[in-house]
Protein backbone atom coordinates (compact mmCIF):
# COMPACT_ATOMS: atom_id res chain seq x y z
CA UNK A 1 0.00 0.00 0.00
CA UNK A 2 1.31 3.69 -0.74
CA UNK A 3 2.22 6.46 1.46
CA UNK A 4 1.23 9.59 0.21
CA UNK A 5 2.90 12.57 1.16
CA UNK A 6 -0.12 14.00 3.02
CA UNK A 7 -0.61 11.19 4.70
CA UNK A 8 3.54 11.02 5.89
CA UNK A 9 3.06 14.77 6.77
CA UNK A 10 -0.33 14.62 8.69
CA UNK A 11 1.17 11.61 11.00
CA UNK A 12 4.45 13.67 11.44
CA UNK A 13 2.54 16.31 13.93
CA UNK A 14 0.60 13.41 15.63
CA UNK A 15 2.86 11.68 18.02
CA UNK A 16 0.05 9.89 19.18
CA UNK A 17 -0.64 8.43 15.66
CA UNK A 18 0.78 5.20 14.82
CA UNK A 19 3.12 5.71 11.55
CA UNK A 20 1.75 4.96 8.04
CA UNK A 21 1.65 1.72 7.76
CA UNK A 22 3.31 1.51 4.77
CA UNK A 23 6.48 2.47 6.13
CA UNK A 24 8.69 -0.92 7.12
CA UNK A 25 11.55 -1.37 9.31
CA UNK A 26 14.05 -4.12 8.02
CA UNK A 27 12.29 -7.04 9.18
CA UNK A 28 9.02 -6.00 6.90
CA UNK A 29 7.20 -4.99 10.05
CA UNK A 30 5.73 -1.59 11.30
CA UNK A 31 7.90 1.19 11.08
CA UNK A 32 7.32 1.98 14.48
CA UNK A 33 9.86 4.02 16.46
CA UNK A 34 12.15 4.45 13.44
CA UNK A 35 9.09 6.94 11.44
CA UNK A 36 9.88 8.83 15.39
CA UNK A 37 12.95 9.89 13.95
CA UNK A 38 11.83 12.31 11.48
CA UNK A 39 8.88 13.63 13.94
CA UNK A 40 11.61 14.36 16.30
CA UNK A 41 13.42 16.43 13.89
CA UNK A 42 10.82 18.22 12.54
CA UNK A 43 9.42 19.20 15.75
CA UNK A 44 12.99 19.87 17.44
CA UNK A 45 14.37 21.16 14.47
CA UNK A 46 11.50 23.82 14.38
CA UNK A 47 11.36 24.66 18.07
CA UNK A 48 15.42 25.01 17.81
CA UNK A 49 14.09 27.34 15.17
CA UNK A 50 12.14 29.42 17.07
CA UNK A 51 14.38 29.71 20.19
CA UNK A 52 17.10 30.90 18.35
CA UNK A 53 14.82 33.57 16.39
CA UNK A 54 13.15 34.81 19.94
CA UNK A 55 16.36 34.47 22.13
CA UNK A 56 15.16 36.34 24.03
CA UNK A 57 11.66 35.10 24.67
CA UNK A 58 13.20 31.50 25.33
CA UNK A 59 15.27 33.24 27.96
CA UNK A 60 12.96 34.76 29.92
CA UNK A 61 10.38 31.35 29.58
CA UNK A 62 13.58 28.79 30.05
CA UNK A 63 13.45 25.59 27.56
CA UNK A 64 11.59 23.71 29.08
CA UNK A 65 8.36 26.11 28.52
CA UNK A 66 9.84 27.82 25.50
CA UNK A 67 9.72 23.61 24.27
CA UNK A 68 5.75 23.22 25.15
CA UNK A 69 4.64 26.59 23.65
CA UNK A 70 6.92 25.48 20.41
CA UNK A 71 4.95 22.75 20.33
CA UNK A 72 1.79 24.13 20.55
CA UNK A 73 2.71 26.73 17.99
CA UNK A 74 3.39 24.07 15.72
CA UNK A 75 -0.01 22.97 15.11
CA UNK A 76 -1.37 25.66 13.60
CA UNK A 77 1.81 27.56 12.39
CA UNK A 78 4.11 25.66 10.30
CA UNK A 79 6.42 27.75 8.36
CA UNK A 80 5.58 28.77 5.01
CA UNK A 81 8.65 29.15 3.41
CA UNK A 82 12.40 27.62 3.41
CA UNK A 83 13.79 30.33 4.68
CA UNK A 84 14.24 29.72 8.58
CA UNK A 85 15.36 33.44 8.95
CA UNK A 86 11.55 34.64 8.41
CA UNK A 87 10.30 32.05 10.64
CA UNK A 88 7.76 32.93 13.13
CA UNK A 89 6.48 36.01 12.08
CA UNK A 90 3.34 35.90 13.74
CA UNK A 91 4.78 34.17 16.91
CA UNK A 92 4.09 37.69 19.22
CA UNK A 93 0.51 37.38 18.56
CA UNK A 94 0.61 33.83 19.26
CA UNK A 95 1.94 34.42 22.14
CA UNK A 96 -0.26 37.22 23.39
CA UNK A 97 -3.33 34.68 22.58
CA UNK A 98 -1.85 31.90 25.18
CA UNK A 99 -4.22 31.95 28.30
CA UNK A 100 -1.50 30.81 30.71
CA UNK A 101 0.55 33.73 29.46
CA UNK A 102 -1.67 36.41 31.04
CA UNK A 103 0.49 36.94 34.01
CA UNK A 104 3.49 37.64 31.15
CA UNK A 105 1.35 40.23 29.79
CA UNK A 106 5.01 42.11 28.39
CA UNK A 107 6.04 38.83 26.37
CA UNK A 108 4.51 39.50 22.75
CA UNK A 109 6.38 42.94 22.89
CA UNK A 110 9.40 41.01 23.73
CA UNK A 111 9.00 39.08 20.94
CA UNK A 112 8.26 41.92 18.42
CA UNK A 113 11.55 43.23 19.98
CA UNK A 114 13.58 39.66 18.78
CA UNK A 115 11.91 39.44 15.65
CA UNK A 116 12.66 42.86 14.69
CA UNK A 117 16.28 42.30 15.73
CA UNK A 118 15.93 39.39 13.47
CA UNK A 119 14.66 41.73 10.42
CA UNK A 120 17.27 44.16 11.23
CA UNK A 121 19.96 41.93 10.91
CA UNK A 122 19.19 40.44 7.64
CA UNK A 123 17.63 43.79 6.13
CA UNK A 124 19.27 45.18 2.78
CA UNK A 125 22.46 47.43 3.04
CA UNK A 126 22.37 50.67 2.68
CA UNK A 127 24.43 54.08 2.20
CA UNK A 128 23.87 56.41 5.09
CA UNK A 129 23.52 60.05 5.64
CA UNK A 130 27.42 61.54 7.44
CA UNK A 131 26.97 64.35 10.28
CA UNK A 132 28.76 66.20 7.68
CA UNK A 133 26.20 65.97 4.87
CA UNK A 134 23.21 67.00 7.75
CA UNK A 135 25.41 69.95 8.61
CA UNK A 136 25.89 71.52 5.44
CA UNK A 137 22.14 72.01 5.28
CA UNK A 138 21.43 75.55 5.83
CA UNK A 139 19.65 76.32 8.89
CA UNK A 140 17.04 78.04 7.27
CA UNK A 141 15.59 74.98 5.36
CA UNK A 142 16.42 72.29 8.26
CA UNK A 143 12.42 72.41 8.60
CA UNK A 144 11.95 71.23 5.16
CA UNK A 145 14.28 68.51 5.64
CA UNK A 146 12.59 65.25 4.71
CA UNK A 147 14.63 61.85 5.91
CA UNK A 148 14.13 58.24 4.63
CA UNK A 149 15.97 55.26 6.72
CA UNK A 150 17.65 52.63 6.37
CA UNK A 151 15.79 48.94 5.53
CA UNK A 152 17.45 47.52 8.65
CA UNK A 153 15.81 50.63 10.94
CA UNK A 154 12.78 49.53 12.95
CA UNK A 155 10.78 51.30 15.89
CA UNK A 156 8.68 49.55 18.23
CA UNK A 157 6.56 51.46 20.87
CA UNK A 158 5.15 49.64 24.42
CA UNK A 159 3.08 50.27 27.12
CA UNK A 160 6.13 47.34 28.79
CA UNK A 161 9.94 48.45 29.95
CA UNK A 162 10.92 46.67 26.74
CA UNK A 163 14.32 47.69 26.95
CA UNK A 164 14.97 47.17 30.32
CA UNK A 165 13.54 43.73 30.11
CA UNK A 166 15.69 43.12 27.14
CA UNK A 167 18.73 44.37 28.44
CA UNK A 168 18.36 42.64 31.66
CA UNK A 169 18.01 39.28 29.85
CA UNK A 170 20.82 40.30 27.41
CA UNK A 171 23.73 42.16 30.05
CA UNK A 172 24.89 40.51 33.34
CA UNK A 173 24.53 44.00 35.15
CA UNK A 174 22.02 45.36 33.94
CA UNK A 175 19.67 46.52 36.53
CA UNK A 176 16.28 44.90 37.30
CA UNK A 177 13.42 45.97 35.00
CA UNK A 178 10.80 48.88 36.26
CA UNK A 179 7.36 49.44 35.10
CA UNK A 180 6.97 51.82 32.73
CA UNK A 181 5.98 52.66 28.96
CA UNK A 182 9.09 51.90 26.34
CA UNK A 183 10.13 52.73 22.73
CA UNK A 184 13.17 51.40 21.26
CA UNK A 185 14.94 52.35 17.98
CA UNK A 186 16.78 49.14 16.34
CA UNK A 187 19.16 50.47 13.62
CA UNK A 188 22.66 48.70 12.18
CA UNK A 189 25.17 50.62 12.09
CA UNK A 190 27.30 48.12 10.77
CA UNK A 191 26.36 44.05 11.13
CA UNK A 192 25.00 43.70 14.42
CA UNK A 193 21.15 45.54 15.03
CA UNK A 194 21.76 47.84 18.13
CA UNK A 195 18.63 48.52 20.43
CA UNK A 196 18.36 52.13 21.66
CA UNK A 197 15.90 53.70 24.33
CA UNK A 198 14.02 56.40 23.16
CA UNK A 199 12.60 59.35 25.12
CA UNK A 200 8.96 60.41 25.21
CA UNK A 201 8.16 61.69 22.06
CA UNK A 202 11.37 60.35 20.19
CA UNK A 203 9.34 57.19 18.63
CA UNK A 204 6.68 59.52 17.05
CA UNK A 205 9.13 62.08 15.83
CA UNK A 206 10.54 59.25 14.19
CA UNK A 207 7.24 57.77 12.98
CA UNK A 208 6.33 60.88 11.66
CA UNK A 209 9.92 61.46 9.26
CA UNK A 210 9.47 57.93 8.46
CA UNK A 211 5.78 58.84 7.17
CA UNK A 212 7.34 61.38 4.94
CA UNK A 213 6.49 64.81 7.20
CA UNK A 214 9.32 66.74 7.21
CA UNK A 215 11.70 67.95 10.12
CA UNK A 216 9.26 71.06 11.19
CA UNK A 217 5.99 69.38 11.05
CA UNK A 218 7.32 66.63 13.02
CA UNK A 219 8.37 68.86 15.95
CA UNK A 220 4.88 70.63 15.81
CA UNK A 221 3.39 67.97 16.16
CA UNK A 222 5.73 65.95 18.80
CA UNK A 223 5.81 69.03 20.61
CA UNK A 224 1.68 69.81 21.13
CA UNK A 225 2.30 66.57 22.87
CA UNK A 226 5.61 66.58 24.60
CA UNK A 227 6.93 70.18 24.63
CA UNK A 228 9.71 69.73 26.45
CA UNK A 229 10.70 67.55 23.79
CA UNK A 230 14.17 67.99 21.84
CA UNK A 231 14.71 66.83 18.66
CA UNK A 232 18.62 67.47 18.50
CA UNK A 233 19.82 64.23 20.64
CA UNK A 234 17.80 61.85 18.58
CA UNK A 235 19.09 62.74 15.46
CA UNK A 236 22.27 63.10 16.63
CA UNK A 237 21.84 59.23 17.65
CA UNK A 238 20.14 58.51 14.06
CA UNK A 239 22.91 59.62 12.31
CA UNK A 240 25.46 58.07 14.39
CA UNK A 241 23.52 54.96 14.30
CA UNK A 242 23.82 55.21 10.12
CA UNK A 243 20.07 54.47 10.53
CA UNK A 244 19.38 57.79 7.55
CA UNK A 245 20.04 56.31 4.73
CA UNK A 246 18.45 59.72 2.18
CA UNK A 247 18.15 62.89 2.98
CA UNK A 248 15.92 65.46 0.64
CA UNK A 249 14.94 69.05 1.10
CA UNK A 250 11.59 69.61 -0.12
CA UNK A 251 10.44 72.93 -1.35
CA UNK B 1 26.20 21.47 -20.39
CA UNK B 2 29.14 22.51 -18.01
CA UNK B 3 31.00 19.97 -16.19
CA UNK B 4 30.05 18.38 -12.80
CA UNK B 5 31.71 20.11 -10.45
CA UNK B 6 34.62 23.21 -10.51
CA UNK B 7 35.44 22.22 -6.67
CA UNK B 8 39.16 20.85 -6.17
CA UNK B 9 39.24 17.24 -5.36
CA UNK B 10 40.38 18.50 -1.39
CA UNK B 11 39.19 18.78 1.51
CA UNK B 12 36.43 21.80 2.02
CA UNK B 13 34.11 22.53 4.84
CA UNK B 14 30.62 23.18 5.98
CA UNK B 15 30.51 26.86 6.58
CA UNK B 16 29.94 28.42 9.44
CA UNK B 17 29.85 32.10 10.41
CA UNK B 18 31.69 31.23 13.46
CA UNK B 19 34.32 30.45 12.09
CA UNK B 20 34.56 33.25 9.44
CA UNK B 21 37.74 35.19 10.80
CA UNK B 22 39.80 32.21 11.76
CA UNK B 23 39.07 30.38 7.67
CA UNK B 24 40.17 33.28 6.03
CA UNK B 25 43.19 34.29 7.92
CA UNK B 26 44.30 30.84 7.45
CA UNK B 27 42.18 28.29 5.47
CA UNK B 28 45.10 25.26 6.62
CA UNK B 29 44.12 22.19 4.58
CA UNK B 30 40.76 23.75 3.74
CA UNK B 31 40.58 24.38 0.24
CA UNK B 32 36.81 25.14 -0.27
CA UNK B 33 33.36 25.62 1.59
CA UNK B 34 29.83 24.97 1.05
CA UNK B 35 27.69 27.19 2.31
CA UNK B 36 23.46 26.07 2.72
CA UNK B 37 21.51 28.46 0.04
CA UNK B 38 18.98 29.27 2.78
CA UNK B 39 21.06 30.87 5.05
CA UNK B 40 22.31 33.23 2.45
CA UNK B 41 18.78 34.39 0.95
CA UNK B 42 18.17 37.38 3.21
CA UNK B 43 18.31 40.67 1.52
CA UNK B 44 21.83 41.95 3.30
CA UNK B 45 23.93 42.05 6.24
CA UNK B 46 26.61 40.35 7.43
CA UNK B 47 25.69 36.95 6.25
CA UNK B 48 25.75 38.27 2.38
CA UNK B 49 28.87 39.98 3.39
CA UNK B 50 30.81 37.02 4.18
CA UNK B 51 29.86 35.31 1.42
CA UNK B 52 30.91 37.85 -0.98
CA UNK B 53 34.30 37.79 0.61
CA UNK B 54 34.37 33.97 1.15
CA UNK B 55 33.49 33.78 -2.66
CA UNK B 56 36.51 36.48 -3.48
CA UNK B 57 38.87 33.74 -1.50
CA UNK B 58 37.84 30.28 -2.45
CA UNK B 59 35.65 28.13 -4.29
CA UNK B 60 31.90 27.94 -2.88
CA UNK B 61 29.37 25.14 -2.88
CA UNK B 62 25.78 25.91 -3.13
CA UNK B 63 23.89 23.72 -0.91
CA UNK B 64 20.20 23.80 -1.02
CA UNK B 65 17.68 22.41 1.55
CA UNK B 66 14.52 23.91 0.95
CA UNK B 67 13.77 23.22 -2.46
CA UNK B 68 12.31 19.29 -2.18
CA UNK B 69 12.73 18.16 -5.54
CA UNK B 70 11.47 14.91 -4.47
CA UNK B 71 8.03 16.16 -3.38
CA UNK B 72 4.84 15.67 -5.37
CA UNK B 73 4.00 19.00 -5.68
CA UNK B 74 5.35 21.27 -8.66
CA UNK B 75 9.10 23.22 -7.68
CA UNK B 76 8.37 26.44 -5.79
CA UNK B 77 9.26 28.65 -8.39
CA UNK B 78 9.93 31.58 -6.27
CA UNK B 79 12.05 29.71 -4.34
CA UNK B 80 14.11 28.62 -7.24
CA UNK B 81 14.70 31.93 -7.93
CA UNK B 82 16.31 32.61 -5.04
CA UNK B 83 18.32 29.77 -5.46
CA UNK B 84 19.60 31.15 -8.54
CA UNK B 85 20.37 34.37 -7.01
CA UNK B 86 22.96 32.69 -4.72
CA UNK B 87 24.20 30.71 -7.13
CA UNK B 88 25.18 33.75 -9.26
CA UNK B 89 26.32 35.78 -5.75
CA UNK B 90 28.63 33.03 -5.16
CA UNK B 91 30.46 32.11 -8.32
CA UNK B 92 28.97 28.69 -7.17
CA UNK B 93 31.60 25.99 -8.23
CA UNK B 94 28.73 23.39 -7.73
CA UNK B 95 25.54 23.17 -6.72
CA UNK B 96 23.54 20.26 -4.39
CA UNK B 97 20.20 19.30 -3.46
CA UNK B 98 18.68 16.49 -2.15
CA UNK B 99 16.61 13.13 -3.35
CA UNK B 100 14.41 13.85 -0.40
CA UNK B 101 11.26 16.08 -0.34
CA UNK B 102 10.48 18.53 2.80
CA UNK B 103 7.80 21.45 1.95
CA UNK B 104 3.47 19.34 1.55
CA UNK B 105 0.16 21.67 1.16
CA UNK B 106 2.04 25.00 1.57
CA UNK B 107 3.94 24.36 4.89
CA UNK B 108 8.02 23.79 5.10
CA UNK B 109 8.89 20.90 7.39
CA UNK B 110 12.38 21.80 7.97
CA UNK B 111 13.23 18.54 6.97
CA UNK B 112 14.77 15.77 4.44
CA UNK B 113 11.88 13.51 4.12
CA UNK B 114 11.75 10.45 2.24
CA UNK B 115 9.99 9.26 -0.96
CA UNK B 116 9.52 5.66 -2.12
CA UNK B 117 11.40 4.36 -5.26
CA UNK B 118 8.83 3.98 -7.67
CA UNK B 119 8.54 4.39 -11.36
CA UNK B 120 6.41 7.82 -11.01
CA UNK B 121 8.42 9.04 -8.29
CA UNK B 122 11.15 8.64 -10.70
CA UNK B 123 9.58 10.38 -13.38
CA UNK B 124 8.85 12.72 -10.80
CA UNK B 125 12.24 13.55 -9.60
CA UNK B 126 13.90 13.76 -12.66
CA UNK B 127 11.57 16.27 -13.73
CA UNK B 128 11.94 18.64 -10.88
CA UNK B 129 15.90 18.03 -11.31
CA UNK B 130 15.57 18.54 -15.43
CA UNK B 131 13.73 21.39 -14.10
CA UNK B 132 16.86 23.11 -11.72
CA UNK B 133 18.79 22.35 -14.47
CA UNK B 134 17.43 24.66 -17.13
CA UNK B 135 17.17 27.29 -14.62
CA UNK B 136 20.16 27.19 -13.14
CA UNK B 137 21.43 26.46 -16.77
CA UNK B 138 24.36 23.96 -15.34
CA UNK B 139 24.26 20.41 -13.87
CA UNK B 140 23.83 20.09 -10.18
CA UNK B 141 24.83 17.12 -7.61
CA UNK B 142 21.84 15.30 -6.25
CA UNK B 143 22.70 13.66 -2.52
CA UNK B 144 21.51 10.49 -1.21
CA UNK B 145 19.67 10.51 1.90
CA UNK B 146 19.86 9.02 5.27
CA UNK B 147 17.10 6.56 5.90
CA UNK B 148 15.26 5.29 8.89
CA UNK B 149 12.92 3.10 7.57
CA UNK B 150 11.61 2.08 3.87
CA UNK B 151 8.35 1.94 1.91
CA UNK B 152 6.77 -0.94 1.18
CA UNK B 153 5.87 0.22 -2.20
CA UNK B 154 9.24 0.63 -3.66
CA UNK B 155 10.51 -1.25 -6.67
CA UNK B 156 13.72 0.36 -7.15
CA UNK B 157 16.58 0.01 -4.83
CA UNK B 158 18.29 3.49 -4.32
CA UNK B 159 21.31 2.89 -5.94
CA UNK B 160 19.83 2.03 -8.69
CA UNK B 161 17.21 4.94 -8.92
CA UNK B 162 19.78 8.06 -8.24
CA UNK B 163 21.79 5.75 -11.31
CA UNK B 164 18.51 6.22 -13.55
CA UNK B 165 17.98 10.13 -12.42
CA UNK B 166 21.77 10.77 -13.09
CA UNK B 167 21.10 9.03 -16.80
CA UNK B 168 18.07 10.90 -17.57
CA UNK B 169 19.11 14.17 -16.34
CA UNK B 170 22.69 14.18 -17.02
CA UNK B 171 22.75 15.43 -13.39
CA UNK B 172 26.03 14.33 -11.29
CA UNK B 173 25.60 12.95 -7.55
CA UNK B 174 26.46 13.95 -3.81
CA UNK B 175 27.45 10.82 -2.65
CA UNK B 176 27.37 11.13 1.09
CA UNK B 177 29.53 8.25 2.93
CA UNK B 178 27.99 9.05 6.40
CA UNK B 179 24.29 8.86 5.21
CA UNK B 180 25.31 5.90 3.48
CA UNK B 181 26.43 4.22 6.50
CA UNK B 182 23.55 5.39 8.92
CA UNK B 183 21.17 3.71 5.74
CA UNK B 184 23.25 0.30 5.38
CA UNK B 185 22.95 0.11 9.24
CA UNK B 186 19.69 1.03 9.65
CA UNK B 187 18.48 -1.09 6.41
CA UNK B 188 20.46 -4.17 7.11
CA UNK B 189 22.75 -3.63 3.31
CA UNK B 190 26.23 -3.35 3.36
CA UNK B 191 27.93 0.08 2.58
CA UNK B 192 30.20 -1.33 0.12
CA UNK B 193 27.87 -2.61 -1.98
CA UNK B 194 25.99 0.81 -2.22
CA UNK B 195 28.94 2.79 -3.26
CA UNK B 196 30.18 -0.63 -5.63
CA UNK B 197 26.49 -0.03 -7.19
CA UNK B 198 26.66 4.00 -8.13
CA UNK B 199 28.15 5.34 -11.17
CA UNK B 200 30.86 6.48 -9.41
CA UNK B 201 31.95 9.19 -12.75
CA UNK B 202 28.86 10.60 -12.01
CA UNK B 203 29.86 11.66 -8.05
CA UNK B 204 31.18 15.09 -7.90
CA UNK B 205 31.48 15.55 -4.02
CA UNK B 206 31.46 13.65 -0.92
CA UNK B 207 29.91 14.77 1.97
CA UNK B 208 31.02 13.34 5.63
CA UNK B 209 29.66 13.99 9.07
CA UNK B 210 28.90 12.67 12.25
CA UNK B 211 25.78 10.39 13.35
CA UNK B 212 24.14 8.96 16.82
CA UNK B 213 23.58 5.71 18.16
CA UNK B 214 20.45 4.82 19.32
CA UNK B 215 17.97 1.37 18.99
CA UNK B 216 15.06 1.22 17.69
CA UNK B 217 11.96 -1.15 19.65
CA UNK B 218 13.13 -3.79 19.04
CA UNK B 219 16.86 -3.50 20.10
CA UNK B 220 18.24 -2.94 16.60
CA UNK B 221 20.73 -0.31 15.83
CA UNK B 222 19.20 3.07 14.90
CA UNK B 223 21.58 5.42 13.54
CA UNK B 224 20.31 9.35 13.72
CA UNK B 225 22.27 11.86 10.70
CA UNK B 226 23.09 14.63 13.44
CA UNK B 227 26.23 16.30 11.67
CA UNK B 228 26.83 16.94 15.63
CA UNK B 229 30.08 14.45 15.97
CA UNK B 230 32.85 13.94 14.34
CA UNK B 231 33.34 11.27 11.50
CA UNK B 232 32.87 7.79 12.74
CA UNK B 233 35.96 5.51 11.87
CA UNK B 234 33.43 2.79 9.83
CA UNK B 235 32.82 6.06 7.46
CA UNK B 236 36.74 6.87 7.29
CA UNK B 237 37.41 3.70 5.99
CA UNK B 238 34.47 4.01 3.17
CA UNK B 239 36.28 7.03 2.32
CA UNK B 240 39.25 5.25 1.59
CA UNK B 241 37.02 2.29 -0.06
CA UNK B 242 34.98 4.70 -2.27
CA UNK B 243 38.04 6.72 -2.90
CA UNK B 244 40.29 3.69 -4.24
CA UNK B 245 37.42 2.81 -7.12
CA UNK B 246 36.50 6.50 -7.95
CA UNK B 247 40.24 8.58 -7.59
CA UNK B 248 39.97 11.70 -5.85
CA UNK B 249 36.76 14.33 -4.79
CA UNK B 250 35.84 16.93 -3.10
CA UNK B 251 35.36 15.77 0.48
CA UNK B 252 33.61 17.99 2.78
CA UNK B 253 33.11 17.81 6.43
CA UNK B 254 29.59 18.49 7.82
CA UNK B 255 29.43 19.87 11.50
CA UNK B 256 26.14 21.55 11.76
CA UNK B 257 25.05 20.87 15.46
CA UNK B 258 27.38 21.21 18.26
CA UNK B 259 29.99 23.38 16.33
CA UNK B 260 33.06 22.71 17.47
CA UNK B 261 36.26 25.52 17.48
CA UNK B 262 37.97 25.53 14.33
CA UNK B 263 40.92 23.60 15.30
CA UNK B 264 38.93 20.77 15.53
CA UNK B 265 37.05 21.11 12.44
CA UNK B 266 40.43 21.93 10.67
CA UNK B 267 41.65 18.59 11.99
CA UNK B 268 39.07 16.46 10.75
CA UNK B 269 39.79 18.55 6.99
CA UNK B 270 43.43 17.53 7.52
CA UNK B 271 42.03 13.95 8.02
CA UNK B 272 40.27 13.52 4.77
CA UNK B 273 42.96 15.31 2.53
CA UNK B 274 45.16 12.54 4.81
CA UNK B 275 42.66 9.89 2.76
CA UNK B 276 43.15 12.17 -0.70
CA UNK B 277 46.71 11.83 -0.15
CA UNK B 278 46.42 7.86 0.38
CA UNK B 279 44.39 7.65 -2.63
CA UNK B 280 46.81 9.60 -4.82
CA UNK B 281 49.61 7.28 -3.99
CA UNK B 282 47.37 4.10 -4.00
CA UNK B 283 46.55 4.94 -7.79
CA UNK B 284 50.15 5.04 -8.52
CA UNK B 285 51.49 2.05 -6.37
CA UNK B 286 51.66 -1.42 -8.64
CA UNK B 287 48.41 -3.64 -7.52
CA UNK B 288 51.01 -6.31 -5.90
CA UNK B 289 52.55 -3.83 -3.43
Amino acid sequence: MGVTEAAFAAALLRPQDAAPSGLRNPEDAPAGRRFDVYRNNVVAGLSDALSSGFPTVASLLGPEAMTGLSRLYLQDHLPVSPIMARFGTDFPDFLGAVEQLRSLAYLPDIARLDLARRQSYHAADADHVTPEVFAAVPGDRLARVTLAFAPAVRLLRSPWPIHAIWLFNTEDDAPAPQAGAQDVLISRPDFDPVVDLLPPGGAAWIAALAAGTALGPALDNVQAQVPAFDFAPILALLLQRRAISILTITE
Amino acid sequence: MPSLTCLPPAPGIGFKPQHFADLTAGPGPVAWVEIHAENYMGDGGRPLAQLAHLAGAMPVSVHGVGLSIGGEGPLDRDHLDRLARVVDRSGASAVSEHLAWSSHGGAYYNDLLPLPYTDSTLERVAGHVARVQDRLARPILLENPSSYLSFAESTWDEPAFLAEVARRTGCGLLLDLNNVFVSATNLGFAPQAYVGALPLDRVGEIHLGGHAAETDETGAPLLIDDHGSPVADPVWSLLDFTLARSGPLPVLIEWDNDVPDWPILRAEAARAGDALTAARQGAEMPLWA
